[in-house]
């Protein structure tokens, strides 16, 4: 059949013109991906005059080492508790179990993460890797917060949107504006908003509050680096999710919704009922897709924070890429990054569980 | 129950005039089908009843009451769509009561309102399945008893049963007959499926470009059509249409004759053919039988196509003196095609309309 000798010979074609790009992934994507696997069991670094030696799991080892220690009060001689002014009781410092203690062999070298009081004693959490934890909990929660934020936005744009209105279309348009400009350029002009001193931000609240407002160096303090690098992020790819969702609710059947009119559903029980089971399959791509993308936070960091301050906006790429490159611990960065991919790839997992298609 | 009157109704979408002054009244209790060629605006009329669309000017009433600007909540409708729109994530007992759930309505009496429903539909036993494990009819009845739950006045349906397949066509059909008597509401459905029209309807509206040509019982429309729109769309095989002159006119009768025809009289009013010149004349195939010889005034040609349903054998001859003419035979006739037949028929029985 002509169909047929025309499909086979343009499947070459097809390979031919394929071939540069399947290349190109094959070289950046596909072979770093198994290297960074391969460079996680060794102690590989970016330029070393020393041989490579496979080291098992030991990279693993020293970012998610981790232990607690329970720390007794110290006493003095009678055996009662040393108290501080305030009546708090007064405990060895934590490198005196940690550095050279010859009965804690398995702690040395690890560093206090966090701790509380329980009862008299003290309990903390060490870990091997402070600034990987560090980095770690920063870019949870960022995930934590920006799939609710960004996708919660975006459905609520696409909802507005999906109206037939005059000059809708423009909406459109300037919602989708920010998802064209490199995350780069966005942050550094975020930079500008976020200013402690003339910062527009600081201007806009300080005129809101007719002048009650005192200006805050947003990126600059431990309590709302995060947050603010949080609202950026979501802000600038909210467009591209509304226009999944845009596409998702344009997929549901109009009778539908006449449906749910001539029963006389209000807006809530129309989005309930309809719109929002009509959007399953919309739902899981959306934050599937945030979730990745959120995990790989690097670009925003580097720009507006570099990890500060106090290591309040490290991140897990970020801290790959540190270590990789900045301080050429090649095998360290591809650790991080083998970590970060089970770590997605089990969220991924969960959420499609969550979501599966019930029967 | 409820009566339903259409004054004078339009509808435009921008420009375009889609419905042009619509008169239609509905008794209560009355089975009314809107019947007409596709895109005749069957279904714009429809979805003004419930509400779905505006009404651009006149008057809608149901029971007596203007609802032009009423919500179609609130005008005591309820409508099956033909697409069903039952809904794939909910159960069929939640689909058929969810019109309860957005009412609110307590658990106990939605439990019972849906069970009384699916009695009605026999399909009690599908309550705890999901759409997708239902067969296209079982799914409609999951929109009809969505339907019946409401307890409306008055039903309507929108080619409810075009997406089955022929045979279960004719179930459903015979279903929502059932249902029309046991449920003695007022209902209105929309086909373009004459047989469909004729078979359900007490009254039958026929609509072409958004006007009515008639309105009637479906006898009167097959016996009495009053142009030739009606008359060529109800009944099937479609009627047989040639061109005439009028030779003769007189109070009582119309003398008529065509190249394929001989003078025939014709036992109609003179009226509009008084003048002469032009006319149509209308035959059913069914009232077209074969005559043995060389008959005169008979029409004679060559079978050119035969169809045998058993009952009837659907003929369709070329006629000898130019044209074409179909005939249904009544049962079984072993014609064969090139075989050369004369066909006459009854003058009482056919119908003469003015040249368009
Ligand atoms: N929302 C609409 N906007 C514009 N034109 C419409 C709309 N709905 C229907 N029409 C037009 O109105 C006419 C009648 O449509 P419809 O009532 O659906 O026909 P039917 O149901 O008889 O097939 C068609 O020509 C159709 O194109
Ligand atoms: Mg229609």
């Amino acid at each position: 059949m002509a169909a047929r000798s025309t499909l086979t010979q343009s499947n070459m074609a097809g390979w031919g013109f394929a071939l540069p790009a399947f290349a190109l992934l094959a070289v950046f994507i596909i072979l770093p991906f198994f290297f960074a696997f391969a460079f996680s069991l060794t102690d590989q670094r970016l330029i070393s005059p020393n041989p490579t030696r496979y080291v098992g799991f030991e990279n693993y080892e020293r970012l998610l080492g981790m232990n607690i220690l329970r720390i007794e009060p110290a006493r003095d001689d009678a055996g009662q508790i040393v108290r501080d002014a305030n009546g708090d009781p007064t405990y060895p410092r934590v490198r005196t179990f940690t550095r050279n203690n010859p009965d804690l062999p398995h702690l040395q070298g690890m560093r206090e993460w966090f701790g509380w009081r329980s009862g008299d004693d003290r309990v903390v959490v060490l870990a091997r890797d402070v600034l990987f934890m560090k980095s770690l909990v920063n870019t949870l929660t960022f995930v934590i917060a920006i799939v609710p934020l960004q996708g919660g936005g975006a459905l609520l744009l696409a909802l507005l949107i999906n109206q037939r209105l005059r000059g809708i279309n423009a909406f459109r348009a300037i919602y989708f504006m920010p998802v064209v400009i490199s995350i780069v350029v966005v942050s550094l002009l975020w930079r500008f908003i976020y200013d402690g001193n003339d910062g527009v931000l600081n201007n806009i609240l300080h005129g809101l509050t007719l002048g009650a407002f005192q200006p805050i160096d947003w990126l600059g303090r431990t309590d709302t680096a995060l947050a603010s690098i949080i609202v950026m992020s979501a802000w600038q790819a909210v467009g591209f999710h509304m226009v999944i969702w845009l596409a998702g609710l344009q997929t549901i059947s109009p009778t539908y919704y006449e449906v749910a009119t001539i029963e006389g559903a209000n807006k809530w029980q129309t989005f309930r009922y309809i719109t929002w089971p009509g959007l399953r399959n919309t739902a899981v791509l959306v934050f599937i897709v945030i979730t990745i993308q959120a995990f790989a936070l690097f670009a925003q960091i580097d720009v507006m924070t570099n990890g500060g301050p106090l290591d309040s906006t490290q991140t897990l790429v970020f801290q790959a890429i540190e270590r990789g490159y900045g301080k050429q611990d090649i095998s360290g960065g591809s650790t991080i990054a083998v970590i970060l991919f089970f770590v997605v790839l089990a969220i991924s997992l969960v959420q499609r569980y969550l979501t599966r298609e019930r029967t | 129950m409820a009566e339903v009157n259409l004054k004078q109704v339009r509808k435009s979408f921008g420009d375009t005039e889609v419905i042009k002054g619509v008169d239609i009244d509905i008794d209560d209790g009355e089975f009314v089908v809107f019947v007409g060629p596709s895109g005749c605006g069957k279904s714009t009329l429809l979805r003004m009843i419930a509400g779905l669309e505006d009404i651009t000017s006149g008057t809608l009433e149901i029971d007596g009451r203007v609802v032009n600007d009423v919500q179609p909540k609130d005008r005591g409708i309820a409508m099956v769509f033909q697409t069903y729109a039952i809904f794939p994530h909910m159960s069929v007992r939640e689909n058929v009561g969810f019109g309860l759930t957005i009412a609110g309505v307590s658990r106990d009496e939605k439990d019972r309102k849906v069970m009384e429903a699916a009695k009605i539909l026999q399909m009690e036993h599908l309550l705890d399945r999901r759409p997708s494990q239902l067969s296209g009819g079982q799914r409609q009845r999951v929109a009809i008893g969505r339907a019946i739950v409401r307890d409306p006045s008055v039903f309507l349906f929108d080619e409810p049963l075009s997406n089955l397949d022929a045979a279960l066509r004719m179930d459903m059909r015979m279903e929502i007959a059932k249902l029309h008597k046991q449920l003695d509401a007022t209902m209105v459905y929309v086909t373009h499926d004459q047989v469909e029209a004729m078979t359900l309807a007490d009254k039958i509206v026929v609509l072409r470009d958004g006007i009515v040509q008639q309105i009637g019982a479906p006898m009167d429309l097959y016996h009495k059509p009053a142009n030739l729109f009606v008359a060529g769309f109800i009944g099937s095989p479609s009627m047989n249409f040639m061109d005439v002159a009028v030779r003769q006119a007189s109070a009582e009768s119309v003398t008529v004759e065509a190249p394929a025809l001989d003078p025939v009289t014709l036992p109609v009013a003179s009226g509009e053919f008084a003048g002469g010149g032009g006319a149509k004349l209308g035959i059913r195939p069914q009232h077209l039988s074969v005559v043995e010889g060389n008959t005169g005034g008979a029409l004679h040609g060559r079978v050119v196509l035969v169809e045998r349903l058993g009952t009837e054998t659907v003929v369709n001859v070329d006629l000898a003196r130019g044209g074409n003419i179909v005939a249904a035979l009544a049962e079984d006739r072993p014609l064969s095609v090139g075989a050369n037949v004369a066909l006459s028929f009854d003058p009482a029985q056919a119908h003469l309309f003015a040249d368009a």
